[in-house]
């Protein structure tokens, strides 16, 4: 058991960014133990993307290919990965904590008698503690949990989007080399079968090219306060955006959903009002310039990240707030 | 139609973060309880199939494992129209790894051969989402995770399932079959009075942790919690609303230079 294995996304025949941060924190980990990085990418078609990575300084890139990894399903990763980490026996193998991940890591590991640690956003080392130390979120972003491996058998590991900088694996002096594999798969073990990705009706609001947003969250209560925060968007000329609740509640359309299920945005100005901060909702607008958070619970994650803030009641603070905007264009 | 229901008793949302002095977890004593949202979404999804159903012997059973509070969670799901519950005695649930927690659920329900098992993606807690993935490789069924909606087919379910940055995709599965649910997908119903009523004769089977043989060790450790470092130096306009707002659109305006 030694080396270090990450599994690099693809999405839509391109390496995702969240892939190449995969690969980063793989090999900070492969740093600290003074572990091999090795890589492998899965698909039917997987030629071009494995140089890609090659590119990139690592020990070895591995196809694991097959026609029916063509798309995905739980099944098909879940068999093929089996087979590649029994073959090359990895003490690591890290992950993207992407939706597809998700949807098949904790049952691959399982497979092994394993457990998933997901989510991490960082990998450290301590004095006197045996092996890295992996630090997870918990209770919504509002406190960090740091977890450890015990046991033998291989350790998997997802990691959060943008807790590793994608560019960190640095392009290397010559290719690594590249060995293809064929997983042993049988159609009739692939229980499932997916349709092709679609999106839902037609996106007439691109709130990803807005300047000025207004955003509000669950602090706001009832769908009839929403017009307090449209007279704040209106005197900024700014979009009304909102968080994950807000939309499933039906209080606001979809399309204006801004966070890691809906758009992700980087304006000038983020106000976000009522909203606590939960990662899926930062992953959508952290590229914002200015973050301004309004939230009565100073303590709310949301603070972490702002560059000001009012801990307040919002009720009080956004009509003062649209007031003063009025005033300041006159 | 059999479905079962696995769901979580949280801290509610917005309760006071406190370290215990263990280092472990937060300070128990005072906080309020609830169930975690996209449990109830899996509920509501569960009930809403049974009553397309129409089926006299369609059920939904709910399944929760945690120490004695959880009853209370488990009671306003029967509320809601669950016919019966299992609950698993388990006072360490917290120490215990997604593994020995599918194990506890996969053992409890196994017996009941349901023909779906539905779950939240993930607790508001702990956030693992990996409970109701591992209980479907433990159980040997096909899974689909991030589920808004779900319709009966003649011979399995066609689901529709989230994917990142607005997409969508549909699954078929054939049944047995283990979905985790996403939130949003329907409006949540509340309890009626009727319903509160008639759920103090419901069912409630309790089983313990150890009878259902899950008493292994944890392969990954809870250490030590701590509270975030805030990342970016924020800085705080105090005031009344009017003298708080005042200073910010100045600071917006000549200090950040976005307005």
């Amino acid at each position: 058991m030694s080396g270090v294995l990450v599994v690099v996304e693809q999405r839509a025949g391109r390496i995702a960014r969240i892939g190449w941060e995969a690969a980063a924190a793989a090999q900070h980990l492969g740093v600290q133990l003074g572990a091999p990085l090795s890589a492998a990418i899965v698909g039917a078609d997987t030629e071009s993307l494995a140089s890609e990575i090659a590119a990139r300084t690592l020990e070895k890139v591995t196809r694991v290919e097959h026609p029916l990894l063509a798309q995905y399903t739980a099944d098909g990763f879940i068999i093929a990965l089996q087979q590649l980490i029994q073959a090359e026996q990895p003490g690591y193998v890290v992950f993207p904590h992407s939706y597809q991940v998700r949807d098949y890591a904790p049952a691959l590991a399982a497979r092994f008698g394993q457990v998933l640690i997901g989510d991490v956003v960082a990998i450290s080392a301590a004095e006197g503690v045996a092996g890295p130390i992996f630090t997870r979120q918990l209770l919504q972003g509002r406190l960090n949990g740091d977890y450890r491996h015990s046991g033998s058998g291989p350790c998997f590991v997802s990691v959060q989007a943008g807790a590793f900088r994608a560019e960190a694996l640095s392009q290397a002096v010559a290719s690594a080399p590249i060995t293809t594999s064929t997983p042993a798969i049988e159609p009739a073990q692939i229980r499932t079968r997916p349709s092709e990705p679609f999106r839902a009706g037609s996106q007439t609001v691109d709130l990803g090219s807005a300047q000025l947003i207004v955003s509000v969250g669950r602090g706001i209560k009832d769908a009839d306060n929403i017009p307090i925060v449209q007279e704040l968007a209106t005197a900024l000329g700014a979009e009304l955006a909102a968080s994950r609740p807000i939309c499933d509640n039906g209080w606001l359309p979809m399309e204006r959903q801004v966070g890691s299920s809906g758009q992700t945005v980087s304006p000038k100005l983020y106000l976000a009002i009522g909203i606590s901060g939960a990662i899926q909702h930062l992953v959508g607008m952290k590229g914002s310039q200015c973050v301004v958070a309004i939230n009565k619970d100073p303590d709310a994650p949301i603070f972490e990240i702002a560059d000001y803030g009012i801990a307040g009641d919002l009720f009080e603070v956004v009509p003062a707030l649209t007031a003063a905007v009025k005033a300041a264009k006159q | 139609m059999k479905i079962i229901v696995a769901i979580k008793q949280v801290p509610e949302r917005d309760a006071q973060v406190r370290i215990a002095p263990s280092g472990k977890w937060i300070q128990e004593f005072d906080l309020q309880y609830a169930l975690n949202e996209s449990d109830a979404y899996a509920l509501e999804e569960a009930l809403q199939l049974k009553e397309k159903s129409g089926a006299a012997s369609s059920e939904v059973i709910v399944v929760s494992a945690g120490p004695e509070r959880i009853g209370t969670t488990i009671r306003e799901a029967l509320a809601k129209g669950a016919d019966r519950a299992i609950q698993i005695a388990c006072d360490d649930l917290g120490a215990r790894d997604a593994l020995g927690v599918a194990r506890l659920l996969a053992a409890a329900v196994k017996p009941e051969n349901p023909d779906l098992i539905l779950t939240g993606l993930q607790s508001e807690d702990l956030g693992l989402g990996q409970t109701g993935v591992i209980v479907a490789e433990l159980l040997g069924l096909p899974h689909a995770t991030l589920i808004l909606h779900v319709e009966k087919t003649e011979s399995g379910v066609t689901v529709k399932r989230e994917l990142e940055e607005g997409w969508f995709q549909t699954i078929e599965l054939p049944t047995p079959a283990v979905l985790t649910i996403q939130s949003g997908g329907n409006k949540l119903r509340y309890a009626t009075l009727m319903g509160i009523k008639r759920a103090k004769n419901k069912e409630v089977r309790q089983l313990t942790a150890a009878e259902l043989g899950g008493d292994s060790a944890p392969l990954v450790l809870l250490e030590h919690v701590s509270m975030p470092q805030k990342k970016k130096s924020t800085q705080m306009l105090s005031g009344t609303a009017q003298e708080a707002a005042a200073a910010l659109v100045e600071k917006l305006k000549f200090e950040a230079r976005v307005l």
